[in-house]
């Protein structure tokens, strides 16, 4: 096959490349230019975009033996990932901006792009399994499933592909038990990205400092937290840069009156309030999803065998029974076993059946069933980096 | 060479034999050309020869040759030495005036100079086929040569190889006392350039755009130009220019001048024919290709003899580039690059050209040892890699 290999500069990414070269594809490395004012050097634990790392990914190809090219999506990534970013954060939500890049840049625009110059799939470093299974009629379904490496599984962030793009992907690492074997492997071939640090923070911001990146973009709009009660325990710069579920950076001026901690309960955008309280609040038992989309025939959803959702890149996965809506774009989940704490909308809630990904669709609402009044509740931002 | 049809010898061409054989021959002999012992008043006899030489081909005179470590530093020592020198002659000089289709060796440290030294940066507008305005220049300066430091317009464009009025804008500057700087890297050895006839007041000259090793360049400055040290050490090169001269470089730099001047005349009209060939095939084998620069078929000598550049409407430069690459045929897309990232091209941004188009561009750019076969690969390849690149180009157009 013609395989594009996206290389991030990284030693995944740099890994998966090569294990595609020596599975006899023929290979082009193509490093994605995600923003036209790049740093040199790399800074932190950010792991993609400086020229730095640009170069790294043209080393890591030259050992290789294979071309490569610096294809710019900066204008995708802005318009697609980072706008979505913020608008997502401007209603009140908690985006994972990972996933829209798996979504919108590196499964659709560079995947098109790829396909439309006469590539047949894209190999990444992500840590994910594709298992191949005979279909009914002679075909063969493709099955998205956990990386056996559980610490670096990325099977949450790629749910979001759809069946049409996982026919034209690649995860070369997706056998691979431990970073350690692969950057042994990346050692043994000569590559010298095999001891640079991984990268956790969202790419495009700075520092990791998400709220004065959101404030610089959008503004400051200082306004009121409240509790429970109504009663004004401090104030903000914007309740837009407020998660669901957040405890620190509160500020706050009145401590609780019981002194037990306070989170983030509700994200008020309308009135720009934010709205503090006790964890207990935090505790959801049933989620509604939308934008859903799904890997396997939402029939197969009445089987409630080993089905679990997962929140969080790298939370724990959890019993639930999930329904879909009849079109198939929305869903209904009810944990059947232990609660969830802090599900904000716009999180990707990902839908399993033991290891494999079934569908995924975006949090709109999370409550507890005793609550008289549902109220959305969110999660701390724990936004983790998709590597590869 | 790698194997293939190869043209982007803009972007650098082979080392002729006969400057690769100067060169390796010098590389054996020891010696510092500022050293005062024997082996080093033999390399320094090999720097005087080679400075004479170069002087000779260029019409210029040996003192008014500084060596460099190539076209960028001496781009560089050219808008800078020549800011500070003037400026340090009357404070007023502030104003550095260059064409918007300068070369980054020239607008970076312009813009340098704007950010860092107080200099005040006037882009010279120019029209559709990236010729500079006359008229603006002549009115700038009349409205403020007391205080401009100089003047710098390229002798030719690198990306669509229109050839500058060098002798206008020299008049012009000369009427107002204000000297003219002119980057001529794409120009030796494709048209003839006259340092003393032309009148500019520096020139600069890179050896590995005409057959000469990379890393080695030279500004030619005439004696009486007030020009400062970028580079201060050991005082070499007029003092201007610090740094132990690269001898081997240099004696194959000379060996390559004095070899394309030579050769100038017929090598010209090869390098033009084989382009009008290219040109013409293009147009047939891609009708949507738009020309971008003068048509060498109206006029030969506004552009330069192995320069083509199109735009291909609805396709990325880098997925022409890509494809190209493929199917064995190097080109560039002619831009700046930032790691590898073709930028919009601020030439054809200039010129009038929309930025969407602007991202279609492909330069082809011919060198001594082009064939017809080059071009026959390029015209064979290219209208498939156009469609191709165009189907490409759609994705994810309309969508959101």
């Amino acid at each position: 096959m013609r395989v594009l290999a996206a290389m991030s500069g990284g030693v995944d990414s740099a890994v998966a490349a090569a294990l595609a070269v020596e599975a006899g594809h023929e290979v082009v490395g193509v490093h994605m230019a995600l923003s036209r004012s790049r740093d040199q050097f790399r800074t932190g634990s950010r792991g993609c975009c400086s020229i730095e790392d640009a170069s790294d990914a043209r080393r890591a190809a030259d050992i290789l033996g294979i071309p490569y090219y610096v294809w710019d999506l900066s204008e995708t990534f802005e318009e697609t990932v980072v706008a979505d970013f913020l608008a997502e954060y401007q209603a009140g939500r908690t985006p994972n901006p990972c996933v829209r890049c798996n979504e919108r840049v590196k499964f659709e625009a560079l995947l098109d792009k790829a396909t439309a110059l006469g590539f047949d799939a894209v190999a990444t470093g992500h840590y994910a399994r594709v298992v191949e299974r005979p279909g009914p009629d002679g075909t063969t379904r493709r099955e998205l499933h956990r990386s056996p490496n559980a610490e670096k599984d990325q099977s949450y962030v790629l749910a979001v592909m759809g069946p049409d793009r996982l026919e034209r992907a690649i995860f070369p690492l997706g056998d691979f038990t431990s970073k350690e074997e692969v950057r042994a492997q990346a050692a043994r071939r000569g590559l010298a990205v095999s001891s640079k640090p991984d990268s956790y923070d969202i790419c495009f911001v700075a520092d990791g400092d998400t709220r004065g990146f959101l404030r610089d973009r959008l503004g400051s709009r200082p306004g009121e937290i409240v509790d429970t009660e109504g009663a004004v325990v401090g104030e903000h710069d914007g309740a837009y840069a407020y998660t669901v579920g957040q405890r620190r950076g509160l500020a706050l001026g009145r401590p609780a009156a019981d002194g037990r901690p306070r989170y983030v309960l509700d994200v008020r955008t309308d009135s720009n309030t934010v709205v503090v309280g006790p964890a207990e609040l935090l505790t959801v038992n049933r989620i509604a999803g939308e934008k859903a989309t799904w890997l396997v025939e939402t029939a197969s959803l009445a089987d409630p065998t080993d089905v679990a959702v997962q929140i969080r890149a790298h939370g724990a996965p959890v019993p639930a029974c999930v329904r879909a809506s009849d079109d198939g774009a929305g869903l209904q989940v009810e944990l059947t076993g232990p609660r969830l704490r802090g599900v904000a909308a716009g999180q990707s809630v990902v839908v399993y059946r033991g290891t494999q990904v079934l569908g995924q669709a975006t949090v709109s609402r999370a409550w507890r069933d005793r609550a008289a009044a549902p109220g959305a509740v969110s999660a701390p931002g724990g936004v983790s980096g998709s590597g590869a | 060479m790698t194997p293939g049809a190869y043209l982007d010898h803009a972007a650098t061409t082979p080392v002729s034999a006969a400057a690769l054989a100067a060169f390796v021959d010098e590389a054996q002999r020891p010696g510092n050309a500022s050293s005062l012992h024997a082996a080093g008043r033999r390399a320094r006899r090999v720097v005087e020869e080679s400075r004479e030489s170069i002087a000779r081909a260029l019409g210029a005179r040996p003192s008014e040759v500084i060596f460099t470590g190539g076209g960028t530093e001496a781009d560089n020592l050219a808008i800078k030495g020549i800011f500070w020198g003037r400026r340090a002659q009357d404070t007023r000089r502030t104003r550095v005036l260059v064409s918007a289709v300068e070369h980054h060796a020239v607008l970076d440290p312009a813009f340098w100079l704007a950010g860092h030294a107080g200099a005040e940066i006037v882009l010279l507008p120019v029209d559709g086929e990236g010729r500079l305005d006359l008229d603006a220049l002549r009115a700038d300066l009349a409205a403020h040569a007391e205080e401009t430091a100089l003047v710098s317009v390229m002798w030719a464009n690198n990306e669509v190889g229109t050839v500058q009025p060098i002798r206008e804008v020299v008049r012009l500057a000369h009427q107002f006392g204000v000297p003219v700087h002119t980057d001529a890297v794409q120009a030796v050895g494709q048209i003839e350039v006259g340092f003393a006839a032309s009148g500019v007041d520096a020139l600069t000259v890179t050896a590995h755009k005409l057959g000469g090793p990379q890393g080695v360049g030279a500004l030619l400055a005439r004696r009486d130009l007030a020009i400062e040290a970028v580079q201060h050490g050991g005082g070499q090169e007029r003092g201007v220019r610090s740094g132990t001269l690269d001898v081997p470089a240099i004696r194959g730099f000379a060996v390559a001048v004095e070899e394309a001047v030579t050769a100038l005349p017929e090598r010209a009209a090869h390098l033009a024919a084989l382009r009008d060939a290219l040109v013409t095939g293009v147009a047939t084998a891609v009708p949507e290709a738009v020309l971008r620069g003068p048509d060498p078929l109206a006029d030969p000598s506004a552009r330069l003899p192995a320069n083509a550049h199109f735009t291909f409407p609805g396709a990325e430069g880098d997925s022409l580039l890509y494809l190209l690459d493929s199917a064995g045929v190097q080109a560039s897309t002619g831009s700046a690059c930032q790691a590898g990232v073709p930028q919009p091209s601020h030439v054809l941004l200039a010129m009038g050209v929309p930025e969407a188009e602007a991202r279609g561009a492909l330069r082809f750019s011919l060198g001594a040892t082009s064939r017809a076969d080059d071009v026959a690969a390029l015209l064979g390849a290219l209208p498939a890699v156009v469609a191709r690149a165009r189907t490409a180009g759609l994705v994810g157009k309309g969508l959101s």
